[in-house]
């Protein structure tokens, strides 16, 4: 069925008037709050790193950060606790590293039913997959103009 | 006291950059993995002019835990190749600075999935 002219207004402010209100301020406040306490647990982990291996590189203790943060969210997506983070804190659970793993692992559990291969792998990249291609395209992108500038 | 204080800038860049980040789900209803691909790409776009240095100076790992400095490590690898092997390095350097997220990424989300019981929500 097709609403047209009138109707479709009705049905549109009807629609409008009964899903529910996005609570700006509080979701706001939630992705602020759990994406700078995200933030502040990697600064913990690489001032820890840095303690322990004063003599590493900074590129070496931020790689190691992230090692240690992606493998932490990955345990907790198993256990289905990032999840509850997630709905807690919305954009803030979503935006750090740990919302990019938490993308990987959550449909692979999900869909590991469908079996290993077609399901767990080929569902690991819903989520992931454009980030992926579109990262490495861009920054492929980036080094080339970088070069031919360069050339020039 | 001045470890309070870089506590507190990692807080505020990491919570501003989420913040924005929840603004537009709320305002334009963006999935996750467009409003990952945006921030990703600001990151990129952001270091490529230099910009994305000075943040992280100030915001520590609230510059760099968002997937924004993903986005930049990405990009500061295909610069950096390009200094370092030209051509070579243009294509080969943005992957090989992701290598370690990515990697991770992927081997703990292969390894926790393959354990997990699948939960019916």
């Amino acid at each position: 069925m097709k609403l047209e002219g009138n109707e479709k207004k009705e049905y549109l402010a009807f629609v409008r008037k009964e899903s529910p209100k996005t609570e700006h301020a509080k979701t706001m406040t939630r992705a602020f709050f759990l994406g700078g306490i995200i933030c502040c647990i990697g600064q913990g982990i690489s001032d820890l790193l840095r303690y322990l291996a004063p003599t590493l590189e900074e590129k070496i203790i931020m790689s190691f950060t992230l090692l240690i943060i992606i493998t932490i969210t990955g345990i907790l997506t198993g256990f289905g606790i990032y999840d509850k983070i997630g709905d807690w804190g919305g954009a803030g659970s979503i935006i750090p590293i740990t919302g990019f793993a938490n993308s990987i692992v959550s449909p692979a559990i999900e869909r590991k039913t469908e079996g290993v291969v077609l399901g767990l792998c080929n569902n690991m990249f819903t989520i992931a997959g454009p980030v992926i291609v579109i990262g490495l395209t861009v920054s492929v992108l980036v080094g080339l103009i970088y070069w031919f500038i360069g050339v020039i | 006291m001045e470890m309070v204080l870089i506590y507190l800038r990692v807080f505020v860049i990491g919570g501003f950059i989420c913040l924005i980040g929840q603004i537009l789900i709320n305002v334009t209803k963006l999935t996750s993995a467009r409003i990952l691909v945006v921030f990703l790409l600001l990151g990129i776009v952001l270091e490529s002019f230099g910009l994305f240095e000075p943040i992280k100076q100030f915001g520590r790992a609230g510059a760099t835990i968002p997937i924004t400095g993903f986005g930049a490590t990405l990009a500061k690898g295909a610069i950096e190749g390009v200094k370092k092997q030209g051509l070579f390095g243009a294509i080969t350097g943005g992957i090989q600075a992701g290598a370690m997220g990515l990697s991770t990424a992927i081997f703990v989300g292969f390894i926790v999935a393959l354990v997990s019981k699948p939960r019916t929500k």
